[in-house]
């Protein structure tokens, strides 16, 4: 293929140097790496380094303003003795489960639902993505009003109907507080769920239904031998894409609840930024996030493969 | 017609008719308003907060959802008293920057991804996969180091440099996919004429891309806005702040009477994000459902 330098044949005794430019950029194996470059060196810089400064940190016993010594896996022995620790790993599992399990039931239910013929669909759709959508800081602010000890409306509510005498302490409570987390997550993360099932119904030929129902199958037949099946591989990516974020995440809790009540609520983001930005461990801090990495990883591994086995 | 779970119908010993206006409410209509109030009753409570004046809002024995006296006095704090203008466009600037180069990045590789054969394509592109799957929560006390080192600590580009981490692998996979779709033939062509493969990308795949580029540019867009975490570490002077950090970290008062400026700022605050998406909403779910669909 001729360059576009000057047409004709006296290309290559005019301009040598333009020429073998324009080759490297028409050879895909150059242009294909140097279209590449950019991207791969902001993810270099700012992913993978990183990543490995974090596990150098987590090996040696760093505060802020201290660069600290070789301790080997002293940190996360720490860690694994201690019992705040204990109690947010064990957290993250609760949360991350908890909220998972929740968000994919009514997220199915409500993709279900809005695959109907209704008036005002669209305007409907768009507003139940909102939670999605809003900067979760601040949309949990509105819930933190919601679940306020002396304003809040679920209180005033229910004392107004005479079921109970004093307000709950919502977020006062650790059994509680960690029940309202969990319940903000799944209201912020359910309409996730239905517009990535909704987009997966919608591909589904209406035929494989109407042949269904001659053939004398009821609605839940159809729905286990059609729809379930069809949605697999889209319910399986999105499932673990949200339990990728739930496990790690970090706004809601630190909004919410801060941890608290006395480091009962914690999750790993929130208890590494407590200890490692707030106490200025950064060490500590360093190995607590990287306690998220085993999980992650098994996770990220699982959904290469599965993408890999739907793709074959 | 569409399919539904129906468990158990007709279990009411009513004999309702199948296809009947009761079966309908119960298995469609009340569901369907139960999700609807309780997805939108955070947002209504906090216009009708933001609204209240503070002797209607701390008044237990006044009906608390609707506003009696309506009052902008707690937006006009916001403006007056606090540096919230200054924070909205801190927001601003850092998601159209870090928007801006994230796509154009993403634009590239991407491209490259989805069209050139060239050595290391398919472990990279499994690493820009990877690295959208990255936690912000698992970098930030090393990246914390990173931004210090680079002496860009409480600027924007303490942001404006870091936000594509998340946004570049984003915007590359959308965008791969999206460049995967436009039959290969009419480059091909071109290339046959006698024109360069960029200027082949630039004119004849990249217009194509349109509606790709704008989901992904709106995706980004919104996912800087929303962005805590970085903004949280990286930036430790007040008129620095983005939004949702100034909004968490600074409207929160000594005082307990706070909630209705705070319900103003948070609203406020969500107003550019919900307007974009609501102009272009069929984008933003062909981004959302990108990753998801497309796999």
């Amino acid at each position: 293929m001729s360059t576009r330098v000057t047409p004709g044949i006296a290309i290559g005794a005019r301009a040598p140097a333009r020429r073998r430019f324009g080759d490297i950029l028409e050879r895909e194996n150059s242009l294909g790496l140097i279209l590449m470059a950019p991207a791969v060196l902001i993810l270099f810089l700012f992913i993978a380094y990183p990543f490995f400064l974090g596990i150098w940190y987590s090996l040696v016993n760093a505060r802020i303003g201290v660069p600290g010594e070789f301790v080997g896996l002293q940190n996360f022995i720490r860690n694994a003795g201690d019992g705040i620790f204990q109690k947010t790993l064990m957290n993250t599992f609760t949360y991350t489960i908890i909220t998972t399990i929740f968000k994919l039931f009514l997220g199915m239910a409500l993709a279900l639902l809005m695959n109907q013929h209704f008036p005002l669909k669209n305007l409907v759709r768009a507003g139940l993505l909102l939670p999605w959508i809003i900067p979760t800081a601040l949309s949990t602010l509105a819930w933190l009003w919601i679940f306020d000890s002396t304003y809040g409306i679920i209180s005033w509510a229910l004392k107004n109907m005479g079921l109970i005498k004093t307000n709950i302490a919502f977020l006062g409570d650790p059994t509680l507080a960690m029940g309202s987390v969990i319940a903000v997550n799944i209201w912020r993360g359910t309409p996730f769920f239905a517009i990535s099932l909704l987009a997966a119904l919608q591909t589904i030929s209406q035929d494989l239904y109407e042949a269904a129902a001659i053939d004398g199958a009821g609605a839940w037949h159809r729905f286990k031998h059609i729809t379930l099946p069809l949605m697999m591989p889209v319910l399986t990516i999105v499932t673990l894409f949200s339990i990728i974020w739930t496990f790690a995440d970090f706004q809601l809790v630190y909004v919410l609840t801060r941890g608290g009540p006395t480091n009962s609520t914690h999750l790993l983001a929130t208890l590494a930024y407590q200890i490692g930005m707030s106490a200025g461990e950064l060490s500590m801090g360093a190995a607590i996030s990287l306690w998220m990495f085993p999980f992650m990883a098994a996770l990220v591994i699982l959904v290469l493969w599965y993408q890999r086995r739907e793709t074959v | 017609m569409a399919v539904v779970i129906q468990p158990k119908a007709t279990s009411h010993g009513v004999g309702v008719d199948k296809s009947g206006p009761v079966r309908r409410i119960l298995t469609f209509w009340v569901p369907m308003t139960l999700f609807v109030v309780l997805t939108l009753f955070p947002f209504y409570w906090m216009l009708v907060a933001s609204l209240k004046p503070n002797n209607e809002l701390y008044n237990l024995r006044v009906f608390p959802f609707w506003v009696f006296n309506p009052t902008l006095d707690h937006y006009r704090y916001l403006f007056e008293k606090t540096l919230y203008f200054r924070w909205l466009m801190n927001t601003l600037l850092v998601a159209v920057a870090s928007t801006a180069i994230s796509l154009a990045f993403g634009i590239l590789a991407g491209y490259a991804l989805a069209r050139l054969r060239f050595w290391g394509a398919s472990i990279l592109g499994v690493a820009v996969f990877i690295s959208y799957l990255v936690p912000q929560t698992l970098l930030f006390i090393p990246m914390f180091d990173v931004i210090k080192t680079l002496n860009v600590a409480d600027t924007y580009w303490a942001l404006i440099l870091t936000y594509p981490t998340f946004l570049i692998p984003f915007c590359t996979w959308l965008l791969m996919g999206y460049f995967k779709s436009i039959p290969k033939e009419l480059e091909e062509s071109a290339l046959i004429d006698g024109s360069s493969r960029l200027r082949a990308m630039v004119e004849i795949v990249l217009p194509l891309a349109m509606p790709g580029i704008l989901s992904a540019g709106i995706f980004a867009f919104t996912l800087s806005w929303n962005e805590f975490i970085y903004a949280l570490v990286f930036i430790t002077t007040t008129p620095m702040k983005t939004l949702p950090v100034g909004v968490v970290n600074e409207l929160i008062r000594g005082d307990v009477f706070f909630w209705g400026s705070l319900m103003a700022g948070a609203l406020l605050g969500s107003v550019p994000v919900a307007l974009i998406y609501s102009f272009f909403v069929e984008y933003y779910v062909a981004g959302l459902t990108a990753g998801a669909v497309k796999g």
